[in-house]
Parts: C-alpha cells; sequence; structure tokens
C-alpha cells in the first residue's frame, strides 16, 4: 500500500468534464439519421412560436472523444466487478454476465410495452413464471412487479393496507408502527400514504420491545413495518409474538424485504405472518445497482391484499398469457409506472432465479450466513467490538467504533475511507442510526473466504495505523483520484450545472 | 461546555428565547444546538406575517449531515425573519446568539409562556442528556 | 455450487472459527416451527447453456415486429458505444456513490446528465433522475404543492391531453396526500386542449397547471398562453416534455409570450427514454425533472453537485442530502432512494455522441417519416386525420371501423399498427395512435401502407358478401 502517491499521478487520473473537450463543429456524423431530399419530402414546418430559437449548449464531440471519456470515467468507479464492496443493507453480490447478455436479446429489447399480448406471449411466460416464483418463495398469495424500487415497493405495501381498512370503513388507522432502527424510507413512505409514524424502541438483545409494541397497537394501528433479520443484522426471534399482538389490534404486518437475502428458502414471510411484502430484486435477485438504480420492488400479499395489488399483473387463461388491468382489478391501489416497471430488471431477476433453481435458493442465505458470521468473529478477534456479539449473525453484523472514537479519535467515516486505500468498498456507515459509529458489513456469499480474510487483515492494520500512525486514518483516503470532498461547500455554493464561468472561479 | 447566558429563556428543543423593549422576542438556536448540527448550509427563514402557535414548527436549519425543524416557543405572529442568515447561514454557528438569530414574534405571551427553562435549568438539561 | 465459491476446506475452516458444526446452527435463532419446506414452486437449476436456450426459445416466440406504436415509449437508433460502455462492469455493478472518492466516475456522469437536461429543457437545476416520465409527474405534482407557498388548495389542473396512464400513476401516488387532480377537456377539432376549460378556474386558488408538449395525441399545445394563464393565476406551470422535441421545440424554459417576458414553467419532466433507452417491455427507462434554482430545495430525488478536496482539486458529491429520506425520513421530500443510475448513464453518453446537431437530425427525421406514414396511411379508404392542430412525430387517425379488430389483423402480418385510444378516449370511437420515428424507412412505411389497405379492404369486402 503506497499511501503517498504524489499527486502528479493523481492529476492524471482526473477526467474533464465533456463540456471542456467539446468544439463547436465537430460530431460523431455516422450516429446521425439519413434526412429525406426533394420538393416532397419535408415535414410540416413548426409554427414559429413553438420553435427552438438557438440551438441549446451539448457536447459537440468525436465518437472516440465520448467512448474514450466515459470509459476512463468507469475507470474511476469502485464496483462489483473490480472490488469487494461488503455495504451493508445492500447484498452487493455478483451479478451474473448471463442475466444481462440474455435480457438484451433484441427481441426483448424491442418489445414495445404496448404491443398485444398475442405478440408478446415469450415475454409474458417468463414474468409470469417470475411472479410464480416469488410467491413461493415469500409464501404469498399474489405478486405484483411493477413498483420500479424498493421505496415504491414500500409505498404500494402501505397504500395497499390503507385501502384495505378503508374498504371496511375503518377510516381511523393511520398509524404505521416501525422499530426505532428501521430504515428512512419506512417514515417516508408512511407520510408519503398519509399516515403517521410510530416508534418503538428495541431491547439491549435488538428484538422489538414486547412490552412497548402492546402500548402502541390499537385501534389506530393500521399496520407495522419490520424487516426480519433486522437492520441490527439479527434475527427478530419474537416475531411470533408481534404477529398475535398487530393482528389482535387490528393491523397487518408488512415485511420490508430488504434482508431477504439472509433467509432466501429458510423461512417465509407468508408463513411468518405477514400480510404483505416488498421485495428488492437488485438485491436479493441480484439485478444489477448501475450506479444507484434501477432497482424493483415487486411485492406480495397475502389472501386480504390480494384485489388492491397494483396493476397491471400477468395472469393465464388456459396456455395463454395475458395483461390483468383495473377491469380485472377494480379494487386496485392503480398504476405506479406507465407501463409495466422496470421489465428488464424484473428479466434479469428472473434468469437469476432460474440459473439458482430451488436447491439454490436457500445455499444463498446459507452462504450469506456463513460468511457473515465468520467474518464478525475474525474481526472480534482482531480487537473489534461487535454490536450484538452475542447474537448470530443474520447476512450481515455491525461492528462499533465507539471504543476507538473514544481512544484515538478515528470515527467510523475515517475507517471507512482508509478502507478504499485498501482497495476496498466501505461498508454502510452510520446506519443504523442508534448504533454509535457503526459500520454494518454485509459479505454477501459469492466473496470467496480469502477477499473476506483480506478485508479483515486490513481492518486489523487499520486498528495498528489508529494507534501507530492516525493521520494515516484521519485524513484517508491517500490513493483516490480525488482527496476527501468539501461537503460544505457542496451545499453552500451549489455547483450544479456546467458553468464556464463558474469553473474558472472554482479552479 | 456550552455557552449559555443567563439572561434568555430555553426550550427542551433547544431554541433560545429574548424578550426585546418593544414587547416582542427574539428567538433563534442554541450554541449546543449549532454545534450538534454542525456547520449550516441552509437556513429557511420564517416569512414575517405568519401566525404561530407554540411548539408549531416554523423553520428549517439544515447542514450536510442534518435538518432540523425549529419550534416557536410561543404563541404570537411573526414580525421579522433574519434576512441576513439566509445568505450567511455560517452566523447562526458563529454568533448563535446576536447575529445569528432567526425571528421576532409578536406576542401576548412574552412574561408567562408556559414551559421554558432558564439558563440554569438548560444547562441542568443537556448535562443530563449527555449521560 | 452456483456462483458460491467455498471449497469444503473453506467451510470447515469457516465453521471452526465461529465455532459451530454445521451451516445449520447458524439460524438457529429462527423458531423451529417456522422453517420453510423444499420450495417446491421453484424449477431446478439451469446451466448457461439450459437458460440461453430457454431464453433465445422465449425471445423467437415475441419475434420482431414492424413497429408503429409510441404513445410514451419510441423506438429510435441507439448507437453501439451506448451501451457497451453503459454495462461495463464498473458502471453496470456499482453502487450509489455515497463514497464519493470511489465513485467519481459515476458523480461525474451524473453532474454531465444534469448540466445537459438543464441545457436542453432551458431550466437552471436538474436532479440525478427518477423512476420514469409517469412518477416524474407525479413527483412534480407534490413539488408544486410544497414549492407554491401562496397556494392553499393543493389543486391541480391535468388536461386530457396528458398521457392518460401518466395521470392514472400520479392519482396513484398523491391520493393520499389530499392532492385533487383536476382534468380539463380538449379541443375536439385541434387535438390541443381546451383553453376556454381554464376559464372558470380564473382567479381561483390553482396550485399548478400540467402541461405536456407535444400532448399524448402528437399535437403541440399553445404553451405560451397556458403558461401565461398559469403565472396570472399564481399557479406553477408544470412541463412535461420528450426530451428529443427540445432539439426542434422551444425550451420550457423559454414558455409564456414575450409580453409577459418569457416567464417559462417552473417545473420540467418527463420521460427519458428517447434518449438512448431501448423499448424494453417498459422499462428500466428514467424520469427527468428540471427547475428553477429557487425550487431546489423542493425538488426530490438525488442531485450531484461540483465541489473541492482537501487538496484544492475539483470533484464531485452528493449533495443538498437533507431533503432526502436517509435523514429527513418523515419529513423528506419523497420516500426515493435511488435514480436510475444505468439508464442515465446511456442517455448521457447517447446525448454527447450525437450533441444538438445529432439530436436535431433525429428529431426532424422523426417528423419526417411521420409525415410520410401520415401521407401513405390517409390515402387509404377509410383513413382520416382526426385533429388539426400541428404535430410532432406522432398522430391519431380515425378509422371507419373500431381499431381493436385492424390492430390485431396488422399483428398478424407482423405489424404493431399503432395504439387503440378507444379505452382512454371511449368519445374518439375507432381513433389509432401512430408513429414513425428515424428507424423507419421508405419499404416500412410502405408495408404498413400495403398492410392496412388489405385489411380494411378485405373487411369491408367480407362486410359486403355477408
Amino acid at each position: 500500500m503506497n499511501a503517498t502517491t504524489s499527486s502528479v499521478t493523481r492529476k492524471a487520473a482526473r477526467e474533464p468534464v465533456i463540456f471542456e473537450i467539446s468544439k463547436p463543429g465537430r460530431e460523431a456524423p455516422t450516429q446521425f439519421p439519413p434526412l429525406a431530399r426533394g420538393p416532397d419530402a419535408g415535414a410540416p414546418a413548426l409554427p414559429a412560436h413553438l420553435r427552438r430559437q438557438a440551438r441549446p449548449a451539448m457536447p459537440s464531440v468525436s465518437e472516440l472523444q465520448a467512448v474514450r471519456h466515459f470509459t476512463r470515467l468507469s475507470q474511476l468507479n469502485f464496483s462489483i466487478d473490480t472490488h469487494f464492496y461488503p455495504l451493508g443493507s445492500c447484498t452487493m453480490k455478483y451479478n451474473p454476465k448471463a442475466c444481462n447478455s440474455l435480457a438484451m436479446l433484441p427481441e426483448f429489447l424491442n418489445r414495445h410495452p404496448l404491443a398485444p399480448a398475442s405478440a408478446s406471449q415469450g415475454f409474458l411466460a417468463c414474468m409470469f413464471e417470475l411472479q410464480e416464483m416469488l410467491r413461493e418463495i415469500t409464501g404469498m398469495h399474489g405478486v405484483s412487479l411493477t413498483p420500479m424500487a424498493g421505496a415504491q415497493g414500500e409505498f404500494a405495501g402501505v397504500a395497499m393496507i390503507r385501502a384495505y381498512h378503508r374498504a371496511r370503513g375503518d377510516e381511523g388507522r393511520n398509524e404505521i408502527i416501525v422499530p426505532e432502527a428501521a430504515h428512512g424510507t419506512n417514515p417516508a413512505t408512511a407520510a408519503m400514504c398519509g399516515c403517521v409514524v410510530r416508534e418503538i424502541p428495541c431491547d439491549s438483545n435488538g428484538d422489538v420491545d414486547i412490552e412497548a409494541l402492546r402500548a402502541a397497537a390499537g385501534p389506530k394501528t393500521a399496520g407495522i413495518m419490520l424487516t426480519n433479520p433486522s437492520t441490527l443484522g439479527v434475527f427478530e426471534r419474537k416475531i411470533v409474538t408481534v404477529e398475535k399482538i398487530v393482528h389482535a389490534a387490528g393491523g397487518l404486518l408488512y415485511y420490508d424485504g430488504a434482508n431477504l437475502n439472509a433467509i432466501l428458502g429458510k423461512v417465509r414471510p407468508g408463513d411468518m405472518g405477514f400480510d404483505v411484502i416488498h421485495m428488492n430484486l437488485h438485491k436479493t435477485f441480484s439485478t444489477p445497482h448501475g450506479g444507484g438504480g434501477p432497482g424493483s420492488g415487486a411485492v406480495g400479499v397475502g389472501e386480504r391484499l390480494l384485489p388492491y395489488l397494483p396493476i397491471p399483473v400477468v395472469g393465464r387463461d388456459g396456455e395463454r398469457y395475458r395483461w390483468l388491468d383495473e377491469r380485472d382489478r377494480p379494487k386496485s391501489i392503480g398504476r405506479l409506472s406507465a407501463f409495466m416497471g422496470n421489465a428488464g430488471v424484473n428479466m434479469r431477476a428472473y434468469i437469476y432465479m432460474r440459473m439458482l433453481g430451488r436447491d439454490g435458493m436457500v445455499r444463498v442465505a446459507e452462504f450469506a450466513a456463513l460468511n457473515a458470521n465468520y467474518m464478525m468473529r475474525r474481526l472480534t478477534a482482531e480487537g473489534f467490538d461487535a454490536a450484538y456479539g452475542m447474537r448470530r449473525a443474520s447476512h450481515e453484523f455491525i461492528i462499533t467504533l465507539k471504543r476507538q472514537h473514544r481512544q484515538y479519535n478515528i470515527s467510523a467515516m475515517d475507517v471507512a475511507k482508509r478502507l478504499l486505500d485498501y482497495g476496498m468498498h466501505a461498508p454502510t456507515t452510520y446506519f443504523p442510526l442508534l448504533v454509535p459509529e457503526c459500520l454494518l458489513i454485509e459479505p454477501t456469499e459469492t466473496e470467496a473466504k480469502e477477499d473476506l480474510d483480506r478485508f479483515c487483515d486490513a481492518m486489523s492494520e487499520i486498528l495498528r495505523e489508529m494507534a501507530e500512525t492516525p493521520e494515516m486514518v484521519s485524513k484517508a483516503p491517500h490513493t483516490m483520484p480525488v482527496r476527501r470532498l468539501d461537503d460544505v461547500r457542496a451545499a453552500k455554493l451549489l455547483d450544479l450545472v456546467w458553468k464556464p464561468a463558474a469553473a474558472r472561479a472554482g479552479e | 461546555m456550552s455557552d449559555i447566558p443567563n439572561d434568555l429563556r430555553y426550550t427542551r428543543t433547544h431554541e433560545w428565547l429574548r424578550s426585546l423593549p418593544n414587547g416582542q422576542v427574539e428567538v433563534g438556536i442554541t450554541h449546543h444546538a449549532q454545534g450538534a448540527l454542525g456547520d449550516l448550509v441552509f437556513v429557511d427563514v420564517p416569512q414575517a406575517g405568519r401566525k404561530v402557535s407554540a411548539g408549531e414548527a416554523c423553520a428549517v436549519v439544515e447542514s450536510v449531515k442534518a435538518a432540523s425543524d425549529i419550534y416557536s416557543p410561543v404563541d404570537g405572529i411573526i414580525v421579522a425573519g433574519n434576512q441576513a442568515i439566509a445568505g450567511a447561514p455560517e452566523l447562526v454557528n458563529t454568533d448563535p446568539y446576536k447575529a445569528g438569530w432567526l425571528m421576532r414574534i409578536e406576542t401576548k405571551a412574552n412574561g408567562a409562556a408556559a414551559g421554558l427553562l432558564s439558563a440554569d435549568e438548560y444547562a441542568k438539561m443537556l448535562a443530563d442528556e449527555s449521560h | 455450487m452456483p456462483f458460491i465459491p467455498h471449497t469444503p476446506q473453506d467451510i470447515a475452516e469457516m465453521l471452526q472459527v465461529i465455532g459451530v458444526r454445521s451451516v445449520s446452527e447458524l439460524f438457529e435463532e429462527i423458531p423451529a416451527e417456522l422453517l420453510a419446506g423444499p420450495l417446491t414452486g421453484v424449477p431446478l437449476a439451469l446451466s448457461e447453456i439450459e437458460i440461453s436456450r430457454l431464453m433465445s426459445d422465449r425471445a423467437a416466440i415475441d419475434g420482431r415486429p414492424l413497429n408503429f406504436i409510441g404513445g410514451g415509449a419510441y423506438e429510435h437508433h441507439i448507437p453501439a458505444p451506448v451501451w457497451a460502455i453503459a454495462t461495463r462492469g464498473e458502471f453496470y455493478s456499482a453502487y450509489t456513490p455515497y463514497q464519493a472518492e470511489a465513485s467519481q466516475g459515476t458523480l461525474q456522469l451524473i453532474y454531465e446528465y444534469q448540466s445537459m437536461l438543464s441545457e436542453l429543457t432551458g431550466m437552471e437545476v436538474s436532479n440525478a433522475s427518477l423512476y420514469d416520465g409517469a412518477s416524474a409527474l407525479a413527483e412534480a405534482c407534490l413539488m408544486a404543492v410544497r414549492a407554491n407557498r401562496s397556494s392553499l388548495s393543493r389543486r391541480i389542473l391535468v388536461p386530457r391531453t396528458v398521457n392518460p396512464l401518466y395521470l392514472q400513476v400520479a392519482r396513484s401516488i398523491v391520493g393520499n396526500q389530499g392532492v385533487t387532480l383536476v382534468t380539463l377537456d380538449y379541443d375536439r377539432a385541434s387535438g390541443r386542449m381546451l383553453a376556454e376549460s381554464l376559464q372558470q378556474f380564473t382567479g381561483q386558488d390553482v396550485t399548478a397547471l400540467v402541461v405536456q408538449q407535444p400532448n399524448f395525441f402528437g399535437v403541440l399545445e399553445e404553451v405560451d398562453e397556458l403558461t401565461d394563464w398559469a403565472h396570472a393565476n399564481k399557479a406553477l406551470l408544470i412541463g412535461v416534455v420528450n426530451p428529443l422535441s427540445l432539439a426542434l421545440l422551444k425550451p420550457p424554459g423559454l414558455w409564456g409570450g414575450p409580453a409577459s417576458g418569457n416567464q417559462g414553467a417552473d417545473i420540467v419532466c418527463g420521460e427519458g427514454q428517447p434518449l438512448g433507452v431501448p423499448l424494453a417491455s417498459g422499462g428500466p427507462y428514467f424520469g427527468f425533472m428540471t427547475t428553477r434554482m429557487q425550487y431546489v430545495r423542493q425538488m426530490p430525488g438525488r442531485i450531484v453537485g461540483r465541489t473541492l478536496d482537501a487538496e484544492g482539486r475539483p470533484g464531485f458529491t452528493l449533495t443538498l442530502q437533507a431533503r432526502e429520506q436517509h435523514i429527513r425520513r418523515g419529513k423528506a421530500t419523497s420516500n426515493i432512494c435511488t435514480n436510475q443510475g444505468l439508464t442515465v448513464t446511456a442517455a448521457t453518453i447517447y446525448m454527447s455522441l450525437m450533441g444538438a446537431a445529432g439530436l436535431e437530425r433525429v428529431a426532424a427525421a422523426c417528423m419526417q417519416r411521420s409525415a410520410q406514414l401520415l401521407k401513405a396511411l390517409t390515402a387509404i379508404r377509410g383513413v382520416k386525420t382526426t385533429f388539426t392542430g400541428p404535430r410532432f412525430h406522432e398522430v391519431v387517425l380515425s378509422l371507419d371501423r373500431p381499431a381493436a379488430a385492424v390492430l390485431e389483423e396488422l399483428a398478424r402480418r407482423g405489424i404493431l399498427g399503432g395504439l387503440d385510444l378507444s379505452q382512454h378516449y371511449p368519445e374518439l370511437k375507432s381513433a389509432l395512435l401512430v408513429c414513425a420515428t428515424e428507424t423507419k424507412n421508405d419499404a416500412d412505411i410502405a408495408r404498413y401502407g400495403q398492410a392496412l389497405a388489405e385489411v380494411l379492404g378485405a373487411a369491408s369486402a367480407k362486410a359486403g358478401a355477408a
């Protein structure tokens, strides 16, 4: 590890903004369509007051310049294909190449979303089978693939819960109970559905505080949103009691599928008593994260919520597949995307699931758990504190640096940045919020023991640096294309679009 | 140690309140609060003319890592927002009790607003919280 | 084992470190009565050879029909570099750029994207994208409620010339927040929204007016008048636009008549798919959103900013995150976490390759081809143009019989002849929305014309015989 890489090397790594490469008059003309010529060829002229007067200032570059620029940008990224990426709660596992190449067969890429079902039986067959597999894995009665991300799946779930209570004339139920460790989307989603959130604490072992839940559940309870295993990286052992309390109070149970990877094939949310679940296909079923999306947030429901599923869903009449829409599902909460969600993402999930197969599903949970528990033991042996070391880790676990923070004034953020210098992406930091100075570490099942060992060795090395050369850690990273960035400046000066003048002022 | 002037009163949500000679009150956030938020990058300065009740959220202060609602300590009408901090939110960090004030409120509850803390009581609350 | 690298020796060593005898012991905290049996509903694993064969067979069932459907998703040529680069592992398998120093590629690309979208729409700022055009409109409505502080009504006017699927999506998303979407009718002759339908709202509290340009019928709206009406009534103007059309059409940032100073739209959103993203059955696409600087804190979604690093060199980072769910939780601008990073990557490469000149050429070629298609089809007896308003690249045709049966007959001949409008606009009876883009050539258009003539002719012959 050479932490004193000269700034000359880094300067070479800086890639100009594409507008700096641009030069008026330069083009990539092979990409331009031919225009028809002759008196008969033209389209009617646009009315002058609706026409653009000046050309937009877009880049003017050659094809090679564009290719080189974006290829070089790609090389400034960490990614699963290039680096170990143990980002907790994000399930950064290998994205099999076949999932991409087969989803990009020309017939699939060129299929128009409004093409009639008669010309779409191949595509619809894949989507129907995907719905069926997800139904089986979650123990639910019906699945809709239309939510375009986990957050939209959450929205669909809470909206269905509201629709269910409303249909029974139970308008007063607008409280969603969430444990205090919940993901920020849970309260944000509740707000979008016109609900309010009631937070309940967890006990010191990471389980839901049952007495607090009993006190919170009542005639205003619309439902509870739970992640299990929780965001604390442990399985909610009292789930059966939780289910009884919430159902007895008249509320429904929502399963946040963020951590489904941990229990795939081991235990099904439907069997735990959940009424509705969203899945993150980009996590559990390994569709690409793409630098932050697209995701896919399929939802599954039990019998009670079946009529409210978002449309469209794929149905089967005999041997033929067709879309079910508002005519078939008049009580549906409606559409969430113009067409049927992120179909191409769903296709990748379908291919992945077919390659894993029945037995592969349960192996996902087993080896994710094996890797996480192994790392937790190794890191505690190296001198780190696990937040819930007395528990079995699920597919992820939390290291708290509270002690190191006090002793060396080194923060979780510092350690995260230093790991980048060791060629590993940082774990999730500062989430869940209730564990101070935490690192949430999720290795996933696709990582080999050697890579886990390399990470643990790096952490051990960083621990030594904290004592001996603390600046190495507190000023990290040293070897990335840029040093730590000034977030305050970014938020105050708000340079959000390229302007030549602004660039001059900034450099 | 946090700076807590004796001549101000405080809320449990870390606002301070100063009685002005004209009967209005001036409101800001405490030294402790600005420290917890870190460098402020934006203040949504309250609009004059708005009617507020005690405990109502009426402004937002924002740092890169947090955004926090500011609650009115009293019932009344906002008569002024501090426009200086709209362009220079760092004033709330550097001078929270003077140049960094947030708003002035016309109120009848001036002397008798319920539930406000003295400097000593606020200091004790902070000490309890840090345990 | 598929995608799992552990050797028996690895497993043994790891179990020993953990201090358990078997992997199943790791799940001992799960109550035994909850453990699942075998997932009999999931088929057995396929190798890559087997899945490749299966998918090729499925693809072959759908084939490659000649497509003339638009309606919010458009077939365009996608230059070879676009997806060759977008699917590089460094873009494809990276995540949200929370660790900015290890994500400068994604961050800089998004900054370039924001710059291009702002330029194309004539607005001051852009976010890093939303899910799709329809959900972007829903978010724009919620944003308008936050941004228009002079309005208390939470009432938004939406003409029926806005994509009806977008309206449905907006209703599902905003309905739980007390926002009312009021629909306005359209002019049966021109295909534009009916300006008179605004009169009843003049002087009333309206939060925002939505205008789609070109509208769902492919017709160009009188955007200047509508923008001025909105501003005169203290409403915000939300523009829904096809970004490709903006190579030729007046950017929303300049909408509004010169008399009122070309004030421009307040929020602009739309579907980014025409910029290098394949049709792919409806997604993943991306929704875009741009606005004025004064509303930036009300805008949902991620935003990238340019700043300096500890050594004073420029770099990129996520900014204004205090608006977002992971900080603001229940008070966030939206529950959205992701943008559509991968498709935004493709669109940024597409726009860079095409430049202003190329985008203009594509837009012009689309207009030419659709004019050519219109001419070919209206030459057939029983086919007429429905609306008189000026068009971009889509057009509504009236047939002399219900469109559904005609479309089925065309599909049998390998042609997707357009979109039957009867479900969303029953009053138009047998109307068909058709589109031709730069991907169509003379032979394609001739083939459609011939097939349609046959289908209509054959059907009328049949009717005559009966």
